[in-house]
């Protein structure tokens, strides 16, 4: 059980810190890098109460994908990184000040929810399923079946996210000789060949 | 010594304050905010699945993957925007975008 304590603080704690380090690191690529440590962390985290397929979820999507999209963007634009920092300063008191109020507010929530819980009428308790099998064969067995439709509807999310990404970035560069078979294929007859008369004797 | 539901939802609360300490502190950087944001949807989804595991119902884990795929297309959506917008404008700082006068 300490063990279990011990990585649990040592995750969350690397987990908070290079959550920090995202917002205060000076290069927006060292931002990226934490961020994907961050993830690397709650991913550990999950593991560390079961949710395995939930952590590997986040693993492949968030640092496979997320990131490594957040990376090409950030090393593809020119980014001026002096005038970045510009109004770290100015912002600091506002960002402070609202950050600390939400934490103590979120704190002061927890413990008073320490103190005894809010009894809820009508919980349907008997809802609770209890996890016999393991963690993924439980997710599939309710995704499935009782999700089924929300499982699709997360796959239009993605096409659609998919498309428009693919339409707002397509450019077409006017100038740009390209072959166009389909062009080439169905130009008619009397384009492509002119009969000239010629007379006789007479040359071109 | 034992980890209970309470310290998941102390790092979640600490992982969404940090999320929105760094969309006000980083008022020049878009991509930044789109970190932050991507941040704060972690921290949601660390709530979601401490809640279903010690509830022991699975229907949060389920949601909290509905939470990622969105996160994903949010995060191509939006990154595709600063793209075109940094190609139209060469800037990508947040006190100059102001086309829509909003």
């Amino acid at each position: 059980m300490l063990l279990q304590a011990l990585a649990f603080y040592v995750f969350a704690a690397v987990t908070v810190a290079s959550a920090a380090m995202v917002v205060v690191s000076r290069n927006p690529v060292y931002s990226v890098l934490f961020l994907i440590l961050a993830f690397f962390n709650a991913a550990a985290l999950f593991v560390l109460i079961g949710a395995e397929f939930i952590a590997m979820i986040l693993v492949i999507v968030y640092v496979g994908a997320v990131a490594v999209l957040f990376l090409f963007v950030v090393m593809m634009l020119d980014i001026n990184l002096t005038e970045m920092r510009e109004g770290f300063l100015k912002y600091l008191p506002v960002g402070a000040a609202i950050g600390v109020v939400l934490l103590a507010e979120i704190l002061l929530g927890l413990g008073v929810l320490g103190s005894g819980s809010v009894t809820i009428e009508g919980l349907d308790k008997a809802g609770a399923q209890v996890l016999a099998v393991d963690n993924t064969r439980a997710i599939g067995r309710v995704l499935y079946t009782q999700y089924f439709y929300l499982f699709q509807v997360a796959g239009i999310v993605l096409l659609v996210a998919m498309i428009g990404a693919i339409v707002l970035t397509l450019r077409s560069r006017p100038g740009v000789r390209r072959q166009k078979i389909s062009d080439q294929l169905y130009r008619p007859k009397d384009q492509a060949v002119t009969t000239v008369k010629v007379p006789t004797r007479g040359g071109v | 010594m034992t980890i209970g539901l309470g310290h998941y939802l102390a790092v979640a609360s600490v992982l969404f304050t940090l999320g929105i300490l760094g969309i006000f502190l980083n008022r020049k950087n878009v991509i930044v905010i789109l970190m932050c944001v991507e941040l704060m949807l972690l921290a949601v989804n660390i709530n979601l699945v401490a809640f279903s595991v010690f509830q022991g119902n699975v229907v949060g884990q389920i949601f909290a993957m509905l939470v990622l795929t969105v996160a994903a297309a949010e995060a191509a959506i939006g990154l595709a925007i600063l793209v075109v917008y940094f190609r139209n404008r060469g800037t990508i700082a947040v006190e100059d975008i102001n086309a829509m006068k909003g």
